[in-house]
């Protein structure tokens, strides 16, 4: 049976003006995952949570970090406190609780890799349980608005064979768009089991562009306006190719790029 | 407190409590059955179908507003069919009674769509005479006396024994003429009310937040509304009535009891929190333990309105 949850807030942290890191006591969320879904915990899924009492839906935030031991298990998200939920949840002192449902979604399906693992503004940090769940081969490519808005670098930094960083307005890397470093760094003929991918859809487009050139699999986690996180609603609509509707929340988040209609 | 008989009867079916999870907002049961066990309902009214399978509207289909959302949907289903095939196996192994929601481009879709639930055993027939996010169809029926009664005899004449219960919009002048007009035409039922068409605008991109630009808005802050008109139709017809529009809680249940509803659906406030319909289930036996009442069906129609 699935449950909702009230969970400690063990560690905050401001990452930048806007991007805020949380660790959540979960209970056993970490270890019964495979009982509940008949898989281990995957980076690229999420908590749906409940935030502030006037509003009504609960927010989706991706998982970035988790560990899992006998006195509980932790869960760590990343969020920018965008809206007036986000931005409810970032004031929540450490020592309270907030209401969770998860974990939710599909997450990325891993192989033991090396990934070159793509990640945009706020959809870098799953991209970090990504690297860590493929033991430190794999290679980031992070893209953010300017250089004040660059997070998680350090442990980037720790968890993969190389980290390259692009910034929208050259103050940090590389001037420009992810996927130029994305189409260089597949040029270089080393071999990635695939392309993983979490950010704005433009990026995500542009990015599966560039594993399709080379030829190279690519998976992507997508966002979309949501209501019930369990696939009851159907609001979180995504057009396939093949036109039919998926759903972010329950067929998701992570989907397979070719799958996607990109033009939908 | 003693213990309140929760059984009510709704157009001859008996549910074991009031609470019924309203159409859209639980699927075919399946995601929310992971949660608990779906025999603690009192009823599921399925997401809509359509003759033929939909695909739905473009996203975004989801704005949140004031204490409520917006949706615009569209929809999407996997068609009557496969609703029977796949979906109602599933539904059938619970002790709950299943509610099929239907939409129509034309009556004889709706009598077509009809015949074949009838044949296949559901246990009530919710005809959708008002959804906001389809062009054909859909809320015209609702909107017009004469459409609603079209559309009304056409499914009564296909359903065989199975009672119809048509679903009112709220996107009307005067909802009692509707009620009345499916009333004459036969109707088992009535269930109201639909989602109140709203829009949402982003100030910065000076866009509508839906791609649809408007939707159906849903959640507490719809619940008065829903309230007035139950008890405005319970004044013009004799037909029971399914009340339903923002209830989150026991209290809100009691209220649509109250101004005329026979039960009560639970659907935006589950997007919150998947037991919404049990604890409103338990909220409700709360209060009329509380004023003594040994059935929770006492309280349907039992407001008492300054003169």
């Amino acid at each position: 049976m699935k449950v909702e949850q009230s969970c400690k807030i063990l560690e905050k942290r401001r990452l930048t003006q806007d991007a805020v890191l949380m660790t959540l006591a979960v209970g056993d969320m970490v270890s019964s995952a495979a009982g509940n879904t008949g898989r281990p915990i995957r980076p690229g899924q999420f908590l749906h949570i409940k935030c502030g009492e006037g509003l009504l839906l609960r927010r989706p935030i991706s998982i970035c970090d988790w560990t899992q031991s006998g006195d509980g298990d932790t869960v760590t998200i990343v969020f920018e406190a965008r809206g007036e939920g986000t931005a409810w949840l970032a004031r929540r002192p450490e020592g309270h609780t907030v209401d969770v449902l998860g974990l939710l979604g599909s997450g990325f399906q891993m192989g033991g890799g090396p990934y070159l693992l793509v990640g945009g503004g706020i959809g870098v940090p799953p991209m970090l349980g990504c690297a860590k769940a493929c033991g430190g081969a794999s290679t980031a490519i992070l893209g953010f608005r300017s250089k004040d808005r660059a997070i998680l670098l350090d442990e980037f930094g720790r968890h993969c064979a190389g980290v390259r960083i692009a910034t929208d307005d050259g103050s940090l890397g590389h001037h420009g768009f992810v996927d130029e470093l994305v189409r260089q760094e597949l040029e270089k003929g080393r071999r990635y089991q695939g392309v993983l991918a979490c950010g704005p859809k433009p990026m995500l487009k542009s990015v599966a562009k560039a594993a399709a050139e080379f030829g190279v699999p690519c998976q992507v986690s997508m966002e979309e306006r949501m209501a019930c996180g369990v696939g009851a609603c159907l609001g979180c609509a995504v057009a396939m190719k093949d036109k039919t509707v998926k759903h972010v929340c329950k067929d998701g988040p992570v989907f397979d790029a070719q799958e996607v209609d990109w033009d939908a | 407190m003693p213990e309140v008989n929760m059984s009510v009867s709704l157009a001859g079916v008996p549910l074991k409590n009031p609470v019924v999870v309203a159409s859209g907002t639980f699927g075919f049961g399946r995601e929310y059955g992971k949660f608990y066990d779906l025999g603690e309902l009192g009823g599921i009214c399925a997401k809509g179908l359509t003759l033929r399978p939909r695909m739905g509207n473009p996203a975004p289909r989801i704005a949140e507003t004031p204490m409520g959302m917006l949706n615009s949907v569209g929809l999407e289903n996997p068609g009557v069919d496969a609703f029977i095939a796949e979906e109602l196996p599933f539904l059938r192994q619970f002790d709950t009674k299943i509610i099929a929601n239907i939409s129509g481009n034309t009556p004889e879709e709706y009598g077509i769509m009809c015949e074949k639930l009838s044949a296949a055993g559901v246990d009530l027939i919710e005809v959708n005479i008002s959804c906001p996010n389809v062009k054909a169809g859909g809320l015209a029926y609702g909107t017009r006396p004469e459409l609603a009664a079209e559309v009304t005899e056409v499914a009564k004449r296909h359903a065989g024994r199975v009672p119809v219960m048509v679903k009112l919009s709220p996107n009307v002048t005067d909802i009692t003429e509707i009620a009345r007009a499916a009333e004459g035409a036969g109707a088992d039922a009535l269930s109201l009310i639909n989602t109140i068409r709203g829009m949402r605008i982003d100030v910065d991109t000076r866009r509508p937040v839906l791609k649809m630009n408007t939707g159906g808005l849903s959640g507490p802050a719809v619940l008065p509304v829903a309230v007035r008109m139950v008890w405005e139709v319970r004044r013009a017809v004799r037909l029971p009535i399914l009340g339903m529009g923002g209830v989150s809680r026991g209290e809100d249940a009691a209220q649509l009891m109250l101004a005329g509803a026979s039960a009560a659906a639970v659907g935006t406030a589950m997007f919150a929190d998947p037991f919404a319909p049990l604890r409103v289930r338990d909220g409700l036996a709360e209060i009329a333990a509380r004023q003594g009442l040994s059935a929770v069906s006492e309280l349907t129609g039992a407001v008492l309105p300054f003169s």
